[in-house]
């Protein structure tokens, strides 16, 4: 992994401060996560302490700390999907998983992810699963959605 | 150039560039602060500081607009008044109610500004933040449901320490002050200087708490010792209600053998010791061709830095021990040794005006046969609750003195309280080893006072030294850099993490008031003018201890006892 972000900072001659956001999201793009050896790395070639980036990263939902897992579940949290209780289908993949958004379980199959607008809003409350869509979803098909992925595996 | 402003109706000039608030607060016009710090840039973030302006839509913070000619300000008007009491009921509506339990309690800035401004029931209630404390240091308690994120702990790791172990994590209400990761203190690049304590405006950051574990050794068969550092006698009084700078280091010994320690000795004895080895290494290094610059090592939070920040570096610092822990070494050894009592049911309590000590005590190199030498530390604040605790009136009570062996000091000794005291004690005695002679007049004003950085060219018996003093990990560095760089006429660099040194450590009594750390400074000054003994080998105690015991500097048994190594540190930096 270390030379996997020693070559994404090659990208980033003489970089500044300001070059920060754009190499973390290279780096989470390439290894799909912000490890801790990643920020330490970026941190040590930006010369920016580790506890700075990680204030700066965690300040953005789009950074996330952890692997992801095999099927990553993305809730849309948009207006229109909020209204129509995306906050109450977060709520039951979270209790079902029993992992936060952000996470990963630790059998790795899955992760959570909260995201702003997909575009969707006519299908609202939407999720998407490894680019497959899942609309109009209620809390109550979560088992049934959750465990079709599941299955996938055994 | 002035600028003339009305301030609730009266004029005054104020200075072009400044701001609202430095201008009134001179003219003795004050208004409420949460997140301001004096002498750093504003960040306006907490918003008590809002003045109405005339003609102005919206309130502006004092703190950080500069002064305009022809401002009309109202510092109370009702709007204005009414708008911190809301600030203030909104930061105490996610805030635990529990400041009859709280470390802070009386000396909270949010409980007297919740007084200040008349705030009597919970008009907004928020969810609670339900975060894990952080006690994973050995020397510092983090709350954060008791933080107001204020940012003056990030800012002082920052910028005064150029630590930054912790900084703002998350976002809107979810918004936490952690270290990287959120992994704890223990792991994170934190020094354990205590700083962000000092600048805390609440119960959210303060010391691990010693006191327990010290009462329950005095209450059991342990044979219980205290030392106490060189700022400790001066720092306390103002606690008591005597004037700030106050010397009280008679009663504070009849104090502590009240609350029952069999035996108070003095750290500043052992700072003449390790004058004795510090300054016999120096002059070993610049004859033999040792690596220089050396650097002090009695500060632990500067050890520390100097093994996670530069680790190529370690080996300037000086070998020797930090005096709490040659004092701690010689009480459980040589005192053990002419006692007859058994080292292992010594429990030695030190008492610091420093967080750092606790980690420093806990040190793995800090044991002898898996018994530390130092037990428990006590910031100087603990020793204040102590004291209460005990009832002990220590206005009125008689002084006395502290016990031999171990309790007998120069006032070079005493000087390790103030920034360049180290450096200024080092010479008397160093001079005294290259030239036989005594230093005339031993007062050193080149390195005295609060500077943050000293220098000083010296000339000794034909010797050409370049010494420098600084305070603050910040000035520390930037030195560092210069050395880096090729500088090559500095031998000898005392650092203390802590701006202004020990007087104002990490674990001094809370205030915001610097002229209480000049008085600190200058009282350690005064003890020095009067004192008889001025100078570490003069020191009939020291003098003592090395026929009866180590025989010279340097030697075998003073490398086992009074010397230690160093190890490289990977933290989250």
């Amino acid at each position: 992994m270390k030379t996997k972000i020693n070559e994404i900072l090659k990208k980033y001659p003489q970089a500044q401060r300001d070059s920060l956001i754009p190499l973390l999201q290279d780096v989470q793009e390439d290894i799909g996560y912000l490890s801790e050896e990643a920020i330490a790395l970026i941190g040590g070639y930006l010369n920016i302490p580790t506890s700075k980036i990680y204030g700066v990263a965690t300040f953005y939902n789009q950074f996330r700390f952890e692997p992801k897992g095999k099927y990553h579940v993305m809730v849309c949290r948009g207006t229109a999907c909020h209204v129509l209780g995306s906050l109450t289908v977060l709520e039951a993949i979270q209790s079902k998983l029993k992992i936060k958004a952000g996470q990963t379980s630790r059998d790795g199959l899955f992760s959570i992810e909260e995201v702003a607008c997909i575009g969707a809003c006519g299908l609202a409350p939407v999720l998407n699963i490894n680019g497959e869509f899942h609309a109009k979803v209620t809390a109550e098909q979560i088992d049934e959605i959750i465990e079709t992925y599941r299955k996938r595996e055994e | 150039m002035n600028i003339n402003i009305e301030v609730n109706g009266k004029m005054i000039t104020a200075k072009k560039g400044e701001t609202i608030l430095s201008a009134i607060n001179r003219k003795g016009i004050s208004v409420p602060t949460l997140c301001y710090m004096k002498d750093f840039v504003p960040t306006g973030a907490c918003r008590m500081c809002v003045v109405e302006v005339e003609g102005r839509p919206n309130l502006i913070t004092a703190c950080s607009y500069p002064v305009e000619e022809g401002l009309r300000i109202k510092t109370h008007s009702p709007r204005v008044v009414n708008a911190r009491k809301t600030i203030i009921e909104l930061l105490l509506s996610n805030h635990p109610d529990d400041c009859l339990y709280c470390e802070r309690n009386k000396n909270c800035e949010l409980q007297t500004l919740a007084e200040q401004y008349n705030v009597r029931e919970r008009r907004i209630s928020g969810a609670k933040n339900l975060y894990k404390v952080d006690q994973s240091s050995a020397s510092i308690y983090r709350d954060p449901a008791k933080c107001i994120l204020c940012g003056r702990c990030v800012r002082v790791c920052e910028e005064v320490e150029q630590v930054t172990a912790i900084d703002f994590v998350g976002r809107g209400n979810k918004t936490i002050i952690n270290s990287a990761f959120n992994k704890g203190l223990n792991v994170s690049s934190c020094v354990n200087c205590g700083q962000c304590i000092m600048v805390c405006p609440t119960g959210a950051l303060h010391e691990i708490d010693h006191v327990e574990k010290v009462l329950s050794a005095i209450n059991s068969n342990k044979y219980v010792v205290v030392q106490h550092a060189p700022s400790i006698s001066v720092s306390i009084a103002e606690e008591f209600g005597l004037k700030p700078g106050t010397d009280v280091a008679g009663v504070m010994t009849a104090a502590l053998r009240k609350i029952g320690f069999k035996k108070v000795f003095d750290t500043s004895f052992s700072a003449d010791l390790t004058i004795m080895e510090e300054s016999a290494e120096l002059i070993q290094r610049i004859q033999t061709g040792g690596v220089l610059p050396m650097f002090t090592s009695c500060c632990p939070a500067w050890v520390k830095y100097v093994e996670e920040f530069r680790p190529d570096m370690i080996k300037n610092l000086s070998s020797c021990k930090s005096p709490q822990q040659m004092l701690g070494a010689v009480i459980k050894s040589y005192f053990a040794e002419i006692e007859g009592i058994d080292r292992e049911n010594i429990y030695s309590v030190s008492i610091m005006p420093c967080t750092a000590k606790k980690f420093e005590s806990q040190r793995e190199e800090m044991t002898q046969k898996g018994v530390a030498d130092i037990d428990a530390v006590l910031t100087t604040r603990e020793l204040v609750k102590l004291i209460k605790m005990y009832d002990i009136d220590l206005v009125n009570i008689e002084p006395e003195v502290t016990d031999t062996p171990l309790g007998t000091r120069s006032s070079a000794g005493k000087l390790f309280g103030n920034s360049g005291g180290v450096m200024e004690a080092a010479l008397r005695t160093a001079y005294y080893k290259l030239t036989g002679e005594e230093l005339k007049n031993y007062k050193i004003d080149e390195i005295r006072g609060d500077d943050k950085r000293k220098e000083l060219k010296v000339s000794v018996a034909g010797l050409n030294l370049g010494v420098a003093v600084v305070s603050g990990l910040t000035n520390a560095e930037e030195l560092l850099k210069e050395i880096e760089a090729g500088r090559s006429d500095i031998q000898f660099i005392e650092v203390m993490t802590c701006p202004g040194g020990c007087v104002a450590g990490g674990g001094q009594p809370i205030t915001f008031d610097a002229k209480r750390v000049k008085a600190r400074m200058k009282s350690i000054y005064d003890i020095d003018k009067v004192d008889s003994i001025k100078a570490s080998h003069q020191n009939p105690e020291i003098k003592e201890i090395y026929e009866k015991y180590f025989k010279e500097p340097n030697s075998e048994k003073s490398h086992h006892l009074l010397h230690t190594h160093y190890q490289k540190r990977n933290v989250l930096k």
